[in-house]
C-alpha cells in the first residue's frame, strides 16, 4: 500500500526575477489548497543554502515524500534540489520543478495574468508530483584515459596535465606535426621571446611522455558511447610515440584505430580569415598586401623587402574579417591588437627608417603587460591612427609598387589616401571549416559565431552539452596563448574528474519497454539517436539499454503499440498535468 | 532639425565611428562631405542645421559606404534622409528642382514632352508591352531622350530581335523609374512613381523585366517589390543569350577595351562578371583591367542626382581621374554599361583632350558592331 | 518548582519567575506597554495588571514584575481586571490620543473615547520609561532620565541641555514604541550609521549582522570595532536573545596548522579609491559613484531592490566614465583593468532597462569588447540608444543642482560639457593591499604591475616560482569570470598533478 503523497510546494521569488511579475505569495497560498499539499512556502532564493534548508527541514519535520519547486528552468537547478532531497534521504526523482520564470515571469508583463498562469503551472506539476515514482541512481565504470583531438598548444597542454595525473592520453593531430598554428609564429608578446624556443620544451615533453601517444596525420572518424566509455575511431598514420597503441582493435595497414577513453578534449583550433573575401583590400592582387601570418614568416627570416626593395612606409590594418557584420563575423578575434602591436614594433626595429603606421578602430590591449607593451610600441615610433581602411588601390605613377590606402583619420576628421610599400592585414580567426563533421559526430552545438558552444558562458567555459566532452583553446573562441593554456588545463581538470572517480552516474529517467505490448516493429530502434533500443533476436521484442538511454522520449512517442514508457514522463503523469491545466 | 527621430528610424546607433564610410567615399576627398561625422552628429547632438550642409548634394549614392560598413549602419541612407528634410523645406538646388519637376510633369527629368518618349525607335516597330509579352524592356528616360544614349536602346532592340525574344516596351506610358528621385530625397514623388510604374509593369504580365540603366535595374530589383518578375540588367540578359548560343557575332571589334564598373551595377548589386563575359565574347576584343576595378571602381559622379547638380567642388571631377586611369591601361575603348557613366566619362574625355586616344562606348554599341 | 494556574491552565515554574513570563510559557497573552524582554520590568503602564487568588483572597498586581513565590491562581481577564484596563486605556488615550500603540490598545479593549481631559493632541510620550531604562541598563550611559514630578514628569537630559554622556547610539529611538524621542533632542552629535560593506555603503547594517542574503555561511557576525559590548563592555542583548546560545563574545582567532601538498592562491583584487583622482569629485558629489556601488544600487536584491535613484529621483542624464585610474601612469596603474568596458556596457543596459527615457552616455578611450559574445553585446547596447563618446573626461564640476562632465569629444574634435544627474566611474582593479605580505609569506614574486607573478607569461599562467603553489583568478591579474573560471580549473588541474605524483612516490612506484 503506497503511502499517501505528502507534497511540499516551494515558490521562489528569485529576487525580483519572478516576484516582480508574479504575486508569489498568492501562488503559494493557492498551492496550499491543492490536493496532497502539506506545506506551501514562498522564499527569496530557493536555490540558496537556506532555501534548500527549508526543503530539507520540511522533509524531515513534516515527513514530505514529494517536493515541487516552482522557480527557474530545471536546467538551472534541478540537480541542486534533487541533491538537497537526497541529502535527507528522499529519492531525488520525487522532486519535480515548475518553471515559472523562463516560462512565465520572464515572458509576460501583466501581473494578474502572469500570476494566474503561475498558479496553473504549479497546479499541473503538483498533479504530476502525486504520481512520481522513486528511481534508482546508477553508475557505470570509467575507462581510464583521454583522447585529445588536436595537437596545437591547447591539445598539448591538456594532454600533459592528464598524462601527468597518471592517465594514458591519445593526442590525435590532423597534420604531420604538433605545435599547431603557434609553431608558425616568430616571436610572441609581451616578452618577444622566440616561439620555437618557447615551444620546444613543451613539444619535447609531449613526445617523450610515457603516458602520451601522439598520432600524427590522423583524424577522428567516429565517436560512439557516452561519458566514461567512449569509443573513438581514428583513421590515419599508425600511432607513434613511446607508448604503443593500446586499442581493442587496431588495423595498422589501413590505419584505422579504435581508442577507448573516459573523456574527450576537443582542441581543434581555428582557421585564419581569408582576405580574398574582402576584395577591396586588394589581397591577391597586389604582392605587397600580405596577411599577418605571412609577415610572421618574413620576420623569422628577418627579410621585409618587397620586390627587392626595403619598404619605406609600412601600414597595418586591424580588424580584417572581424567585427564585420556584412561578412558574417560580428565577433572580435581578440588577439589581433596585440599581435599587431608586436609586429609593428618588430617591423620598426628591422626598418628603423621606415614609417610604420597602424590603422585601428579600437585598441584592445587588455592582457597582463599588454597595455605597457603597446605603450612601448608607440614609444618606439609606431604611429597609431584611428580609422579603418576602406579600400586599397595601386598608386598611379612610376613609383613602383606603392599602393594607396583610402581611409579616414577619424581623429583628424578628414579622409586620407595613405601611400604604403607594404601593407599587413590583421586577419582574424574563424571557426574551422572542417569541424562540421566533428560537431555532428559528437552532437556538439555551436554558438552564433560558429565556434563550439560552452555549457555556460560564465561558469562553465570548458564543459559542453555532451557529458565527458570538453573544449580547449580557440575551437571555443579566439584567444591568446596564456588564455589557451589556462583553458586547456581547465579542460584537463574536467576530463580528469570521471577518470579519478572511476565511475560515472548514468541517467535514471530512462525508457522502459513493456514486452507484452511490444510488437517488435523496430521503429524505436530507427528513431533513437543514441542506439539504446535493440530488438532481442530471440524474443522479437525491443529492449532498451538503460546505460545508453538518455531519456529523450523519442521512442515512447514513436511506438505505435504504446509499449514504451519514459520514466519520470509517463503518460499518466503527463495526462494528469494536462487535466490540472485544463482545470478538470 | 531635431536629430532624435531620424536617428532612431535609421538605427544609426550601431555606428562605432570606424571611418570606413568616409574613408571609401569618393567625394569626401574633394568636398566637405563627411558621412561619418554626420552620423556622429546625429548621435550626439540634439539638433542638426541641415541647411548649413550644402555638401549633402555632393553625394553620388554610390553606396560604397553601405558596402563597407562593418556594423551594417547604411550611412548613405542618412544622406538620403537629410536630403528629404531639405526637399520638404524647399531648400534644394535649382537644377535638381527642375529635374524633379520634369519627372513629375512629363515623366522624365529633362522635362521634354512625354509624347516624344518613343522617338528613339527611329521609326522601327517596337511592340507595345501593354499587349502582353514575355520580356518587358524598360528603356529609361536618358536612353529615350538623350541623343547620345538612344543608340544603346536601338542596339538592345536589335539584339533582342536577333535572339528572337518576345519583348515589348511601355512606350510613352513609361515614366521615370524614380531611382534618382528617391536618392534626391523626394519620397513623395518616388512613392507615386513606384505605385504607377509598378501597376503598369505588373499589368503587362511579363515574367522578366530588363533595363538599359543599372539605376532603373537597382530600384526595380531592390525597392519596387516586383515579386514574381525576374528583374535583370541588360548585361545579365545579353550574357545569358551569348552563353546559350543565341547570338552570332559576324563582325568584331579589334581594339583594346577596358571596362568601368558602374556603381549601381557593380558595387551595389555585385554584377561584375557578366559585362566582362560579353566583352570577351566579342571577336577581336582584348580586355584589359584598370587597377581600380570591380568593388573599387571609381564612381563617375553621375548618380545620386549629380546629373542635375554640379556639386560644391567644380574644379576636379572624379570622371577626369577615371578616364586618365582608363587611358593609362593603353585601352582604346572605355566600355561602360550605364547611361550616366557614358555621359560623364565621355564629357571628361573631351574636356581632358583625350578623344584621340580613348573612345567611350556602351557595351551594347560594341555588341551592335559585332552582330 | 512552583505550581501556578493562569486562566485555568496549569504549569510549574521556577521560583522568582514573573507571572508575565509564566503566562508567556503557557502562550497566554497579557498586554504590556512598558515591558521589554531585555530590560528589567518596570511596572509603569500598569496595563499588565492581573487578578491573583490565594488563601481565599484576591489582589490586583502587575504581571510583569510580580515574582511567583508560592502557589497561585491567576486570572488575566477577570471583570475587575478588564474594568481596570479599560480605565487605563482611557487615561492613555487622554494622554496620547494619536499614538498608534495607544490607539491599538484602546481598540483591542473596545475603548473609543475618554472621559478625561486631553493634554495635547501631539503628545506621543506616555512615560513608559523604555528609553531611560535601555540607556541605563544596556548602554550604561544614563544620558536621559525622568525629570520633574507629578504632571510635569517627562523624559529629558540634565538641565535640558545636550547630554555629553549620550553616545548617539540611537537605542532610545529604536526602542520607543511611539517615536516620541528623537536623537537631535538629546545630543548634537551625529549618529554614525554602520554602513554595509557589501552594499558599498548604500545600506546600513547593525553591529551584529548577516552580510547579505546569499552569504555562505548565513550566520551573523559581530563588528568588534563598533559593537558596544566590545567597546564599552555594555549591552550584550544579542547573547540574551539567542536561543541557540551561539553567541560567544570570547571567541578568538585560532591558528591552525595544515599539512598540504599544494596551495592555490585565489585572493582576488581590490578596487582603486577614486579619490586618487579628485577632479572627478568622488566623495564630494553624492551623484558620483563607482561601478561597484552602482552594481549594488541596481541589484534586484540590493538595498533599493534595484531602483536606480539619486537624490530621491530617477536620474535623467547618466554618464559613465571608463578607465578611471587604469591605463594611467600617474596613478601607478599603467595596465588595463580588462573587465570595465564590459561591465560598463552592462550597467548602461541596466539603466536603459530601469529608466527607459534616460540619456545615457559612455565616455571611453577604447571599447575592449574582446570576449565571446562581447562585441555583439556592445552592439546591442549601442542599439539601445546608449551613446558612446570617445574622449576621457577631464573633470566634473557642479552647476546648479546638476553635475557637468567636461571632456573632449575626439570624434568631434572639440571640448564638450555633458550634464549629468548620475556619474558612474569605472575604477581600476588593483592588487590587494596585503599582497606584499602574502608574497613574502609564500615566497612568491610580484609582477611589475603589483599582482602575483606567474612562472611564464605564455605557457605557465597559473604556476609560481614555488613548486606546488598555484595562482587562480584576479590575484594574478584582472580578468572576467569565464577567464577566472578557466584559470581556477587550470590551477586545480595543476594540483591534481601534484597529488597524483605524490601518490606515486608514496607507493614507491
Amino acid at each position: 500500500m503506497e503511502p499517501k503523497p505528502r507534497i511540499g510546494v516551494y515558490i521562489c521569488h528569485c529576487g525580483i526575477n519572478i516576484a516582480a511579475t508574479v504575486d508569489v505569495k498568492q501562488v503559494a497560498e493557492f498551492a496550499g489548497t491543492l490536493p496532497g499539499v502539506v506545506v506551501s512556502r514562498d522564499y527569496l532564493y530557493m536555490c540558496s543554502d537556506p532555501g534548500q534548508g527549508l526543503i530539507q527541514q520540511d522533509i524531515r519535520e513534516k515527513s514530505l515524500n514529494r517536493v515541487v519547486v516552482a522557480s527557474c528552468s530545471p536546467r538551472m537547478h534541478e540537480p541542486t534540489f534533487r541533491a538537497a532531497a537526497e541529502g535527507v534521504g528522499l529519492n531525488p526523482y520525487l522532486v519535480e520543478m515548475s518553471n515559472i520564470r523562463e516560462q512565465c515571469s520572464w515572458v509576460h508583463t501583466d501581473r494578474e495574468d502572469a500570476t494566474e498562469k503561475a498558479k496553473w503551472l504549479v497546479a499541473s506539476v503538483v498533479a504530476k508530483a502525486e504520481l512520481l515514482e522513486p528511481l534508482e541512481s546508477r553508475e557505470v565504470g570509467v575507462t581510464p584515459g583521454t583522447v585529445v583531438v588536436g595537437g596545437g598548444v591547447a591539445g598539448m597542454v591538456a594532454a600533459l596535465d592528464v598524462a601527468d595525473a597518471g592517465f594514458p592520453t591519445y593526442l590525435v593531430e590532423k597534420s604531420n606535426h604538433v605545435g599547431g598554428r603557434v609553431a608558425d609564429l616568430n616571436r610572441t608578446f609581451p616578452t618577444l621571446e622566440s616561439v620555437p624556443e618557447m615551444l620546444e620544451p613543451l613539444i619535447e615533453r609531449v613526445q617523450t611522455h610515457p603516458n602520451i601517444t601522439v598520432m600524427l596525420s590522423s583524424q577522428v572518424a567516429g565517436v560512439e558511447g557516452y561519458v566514461g566509455n567512449f569509443e573513438v575511431t581514428v583513421t590515419g598514420l599508425k600511432a607513434s610515440g613511446s607508448k604503443p597503441v593500446e586499442a581493442e582493435s587496431s588495423d595498422l595497414r589501413s590505419g584505422t584505430h579504435q581508442l577507448s577513453a573516459g573523456s574527450i578534449i576537443i582542441a581543434t583550433g581555428y582557421d585564419v580569415f581569408d582576405p580574398h573575401r574582402k576584395p577591396e583590400l586588394g589581397y591577391g592582387q597586389y604582392s605587397n598586401v600580405i596577411t599577418s601570418l605571412e609577415l610572421e614568416r618574413r620576420l623569422v627570416e628577418g627579410d621585409l623587402t618587397v620586390n627587392g626593395r626595403s619598404p619605406k612606409r609600412v601600414a597595418f590594418i586591424q580588424c580584417v574579417g572581424s567585427r564585420d557584420k556584412l561578412l558574417g563575423n560580428p565577433y572580435c578575434s581578440r588577439v589581433c591588437c596585440m599581435y599587431t602591436a608586436k609586429q609593428s614594433r618588430l617591423a620598426k626595429e628591422l626598418l628603423p627608417d621606415a614609417d610604420v603606421t597602424v590603422f585601428y578602430m579600437d585598441v584592445r590591449t587588455f592582457g597582463k603587460g599588454a597595455e605597457e607593451f603597446w605603450d612601448e610600441a608607440r614609444a618606439k615610433g609606431v604611429l597609431y591612427r584611428k580609422g579603418n581602411i576602406s579600400e586599397i588601390y595601386r598608386k598611379r605613377s612610376d613609383d613602383g609598387d606603392r599602393v594607396v590606402l583610402a581611409g579616414e583619420d577619424t581623429l583628424l576628421g578628414q579622409p586620407i589616401d595613405f601611400e604604403a610599400d607594404l601593407v599587413v592585414l590583421a586577419v582574424g580567426m574563424e571557426p574551422r571549416a572542417d569541424v562540421a563533421d566533428l560537431s555532428t559526430m559528437l552532437k556538439l552545438p555551436r554558438s552564433a559565431d560558429g565556434f563550439f558552444l560552452e555549457l555556460h558562458p560564465k561558469l562553465r567555459p570548458v564543459d559542453t552539452a555532451v557529458d565527458g566532452v570538453f573544449l580547449a583553446g580557440c575551437c571555443q573562441g579566439p584567444k591568446d596563448i596564456p588564455d589557451t593554456v589556462a583553458q586547456a588545463k581547465a579542460a584537463a581538470s574536467s576530463a580528469l574528474i570521471p577518470l579519478l572517480r572511476g565511475t560515472v552516474p548514468v541517467e535514471s529517467a530512462t525508457a522502459i519497454v513493456d514486452a507484452e505490448a511490444c510488437a517488435g516493429c523496430g521503429m524505436c530502434v530507427e528513431v533513437c539517436p543514441y542506439g539504446a533500443p535493440a530488438l532481442d533476436p530471440l524474443w522479437g521484442v525491443s529492449r532498451i539499454n538503460a546505460v545508453l538511454c538518455k531519456g529523450c522520449g523519442a521512442c515512447a512517442v514513436t511506438c505505435p503499440s504504446k509499449a514504451i514508457r519514459l520514466q519520470q514522463f509517463t503518460p499518466t503523469q503527463i495526462l494528469a498535468q494536462v487535466d490540472a491545466l485544463v482545470g478538470v | 532639425m531635431k536629430t532624435r527621430q531620424m536617428t532612431e528610424q535609421l538605427e544609426l546607433f550601431g555606428c562605432i565611428q570606424c571611418g570606413k564610410c568616409t574613408g571609401g567615399c569618393p567625394v569626401a576627398r574633394k568636398t566637405a562631405l563627411n558621412i561619418r561625422s554626420l552620423i556622429y552628429h546625429m548621435l550626439v547632438e540634439p539638433e542638426l542645421a541641415v541647411n548649413a550642409h550644402e555638401e549633402l548634394w555632393d553625394c553620388t549614392c554610390c553606396f560604397t559606404c553601405v558596402e563597407r560598413c562593418p556594423k551594417d549602419v547604411r550611412p548613405a541612407e542618412l544622406i538620403i534622409g537629410l536630403r528629404g528634410e531639405l526637399v520638404e523645406s524647399g531648400r534644394i538646388p535649382e537644377t535638381i528642382g527642375a529635374a524633379l519637376m520634369g519627372i513629375f510633369r512629363q515623366g522624365n527629368p529633362t522635362g521634354m514632352a512625354r509624347e516624344d518618349r518613343s522617338a528613339w525607335t527611329n521609326g522601327t516597330e517596337v511592340k507595345a508591352a501593354q499587349q502582353g509579352c514575355e520580356l518587358l524592356y524598360f528603356v529609361c528616360c536618358t536612353a529615350s531622350y538623350d541623343l547620345r544614349i538612344q543608340p544603346v536602346a536601338r542596339a538592345l532592340v536589335k539584339t533582342f530581335r536577333a535572339a528572337d525574344l518576345d519583348f515589348g516596351t511601355l512606350g510613352t506610358e513609361e515614366s521615370c523609374c524614380g531611382n534618382e528621385v528617391r536618392r534626391m530625397g523626394e519620397m513623395g514623388l518616388f512613392e507615386m512613381l513606384v505605385e504607377e510604374n509598378g501597376e503598369l509593369i505588373r499589368s503587362v504580365g511579363a515574367s522578366r523585366l530588363v533595363t538599359t540603366s543599372p539605376h532603373c535595374f537597382n530600384t526595380f530589383k531592390n525597392e519596387y517589390g516586383l515579386d514574381g518578375i525576374e528583374v535583370l540588367h541588360y548585361t545579365q540578359l545579353v550574357a545569358e543569350l551569348i552563353e546559350d548560343g543565341r547570338l552570332n557575332f559576324s563582325g568584331g571589334v579589334d581594339n583594346k577595351v577596358t571596362y568601368h564598373d558602374p556603381c549601381f551595377l557593380g558595387k551595389q548589386n555585385h554584377i561584375f562578371d557578366e559585362p566582362r563575359a560579353i566583352l570577351q565574347a566579342i571577336p577581336g576584343v582584348e580586355l584589359v583591367e584598370m587597377d581600380r576595378s570591380r568593388e573599387r571602381s571609381l564612381c563617375c559622379e553621375g548618380g545620386g542626382g549629380r546629373m542635375w547638380a554640379e556639386g560644391t567642388n567644380l574644379e576636379e571631377r572624379l570622371a577626369f581621374q577615371r578616364v586618365r586611369e582608363a587611358a593609362e591601361t593603353g585601352a582604346e575603348i572605355l566600355a561602360v554599361a550605364c547611361p550616366f557613366c557614358l555621359l560623364t566619362l565621355e564629357d571628361a574625355v573631351k574636356v581632358q583632350g583625350l578623344d584621340e586616344q580613348l573612345r567611350v562606348m556602351d557595351i551594347m554599341e560594341l555588341v551592335d558592331l559585332a552582330l | 518548582m512552583i505550581p501556578v494556574t493562569i486562566d485555568g491552565q496549569s504549569i510549574e515554574v521556577e521560583e522568582e519567575t514573573t507571572i508575565l513570563e509564566a503566562a508567556q510559557q503557557l502562550g497566554i497573552h497579557i498586554p504590556t506597554l512598558c515591558h521589554h524582554p531585555a530590560l528589567e520590568p518596570y511596572g509603569a503602564c500598569r496595563l499588565c495588571t492581573v487578578e491573583i487568588f490565594y488563601d481565599g483572597r484576591s489582589r490586583l498586581v502587575t504581571a510583569c514584575n510580580y515574582p511567583i513565590r508560592w502557589e497561585l491562581e491567576v486570572q488575566t481577564a477577570s471583570d475587575k481586571v478588564m474594568k481596570g484596563r479599560r480605565l487605563l486605556a482611557e487615561l492613555l488615550l487622554a494622554r496620547c490620543p494619536n499614538a498608534p500603540a495607544v490607539r491599538e490598545i484602546a481598540a483591542s479593549l473596545g475603548v473609543t473615547e475618554t472621559r478625561f481631559e486631553m493634554s495635547s493632541e501631539d503628545e506621543l510620550c506616555y512615560l513608559c520609561g523604555l528609553c531611560v531604562r535601555i540607556c541605563e541598563e544596556l548602554i550604561g550611559q544614563s544620558a536621559i532620565s525622568f525629570v520633574s514630578r507629578g504632571v510635569d514628569r517627562q523624559v529629558g537630559t540634565p538641565f535640558f541641555e545636550f547630554s555629553d554622556a549620550c553616545i548617539a547610539c540611537g537605542a532610545c529611538e529604536f526602542i520607543c514604541p511611539t517615536g516620541a524621542i528623537k536623537l537631535p533632542d538629546i545630543t548634537d552629535k551625529e549618529p554614525r550609521p554602520m554602513l554595509s560593506e557589501f552594499d558599498m555603503g548604500i545600506a546600513k547594517r547593525g553591529n551584529i549582522y548577516i552580510p547579505f542574503p546569499q552569504a555562505v555561511p548565513k550566520i551573523p557576525v559581530i563588528d568588534r570595532e563598533n559593537c558596544l559590548h566590545y567597546t564599552l563592555g555594555r549591552c550584550g542583548t544579542c547573547e540574551y536573545f539567542c536561543e541557540a546560545n551561539a553567541i560567544d563574545y570570547d571567541q578568538e582567532d585560532e591558528f591552525i596548522d595544515l599539512d598540504v601538498d599544494a596551495v592555490v592562491v585565489a585572493t582576488g583584487y581590490d578596487l582603486m579609491d577614486p579619490r586618487i583622482k579628485p577632479e572627478f569629485g568622488y566623495g564630494v558629489y553624492p551623484e558620483v559613484m563607482t561601478g561597484i556601488e552602482f552594481e549594488r544600487l541596481s541589484s534586484a536584491s540590493g538595498p533599493t531592490m534595484g531602483k536606480v535613484s539619486v537624490n530621491d529621483k530617477a536620474p535623467k542624464d547618466v554618464v559613465f566614465i571608463k578607465c578611471v585610474g587604469s591605463r594611467d601612469p600617474h596613478t601607478g596603474v599603467p595596465y588595463c583593468s580588462r573587465f570595465c568596458c564590459m561591465y560598463t556596457a552592462k550597467h548602461a543596459h541596466l539603466v536603459r532597462d530601469r529608466i527607459p527615457d534616460a540619456n545615457i552616455t559612455i565616455f571611453y578611450m577604447d571599447v575592449r569588447a574582446f570576449g565571446k559574445g562581447y562585441e555583439e553585446f556592445y552592439d546591442r547596447v549601442k542599439h539601445e540608444r546608449v551613446t558612446y563618446r570617445r574622449g576621457e573626461p577631464s573633470e566634473i564640476y557642479r552647476r546648479g543642482n546638476r553635475l557637468v562632465v567636461l571632456a573632449e569629444d575626439t570624434m568631434l574634435g572639440r571640448p564638450v560639457e555633458v550634464e549629468a544627474d548620475l556619474v558612474v566611474l569605472a575604477t581600476a582593479a588593483v592588487p590587494r593591499a596585503d599582497v606584499k605580505e602574502m608574497a613574502e609569506k609564500l615566497e612568491i614574486e610580484l609582477s611589475p604591475d603589483g599582482f602575483f607573478q606567474e612562472e611564464h607569461p605564455k605557457l605557465r599562467p597559473v604556476d609560481t616560482q614555488v613548486d606546488g603553489i598555484f595562482l587562480a583568478g584576479c590575484c594574478q591579474g584582472p580578468k572576467d569570470i569565464p577567464d577566472t573560471v578557466a584559470q581556477a580549473k587550470a590551477a586545480a588541474s595543476s594540483t591534481l598533478r601534484v597529488l597524483a605524483q605524490r601518490e606515486r612516490v608514496i607507493r614507491g612506484a
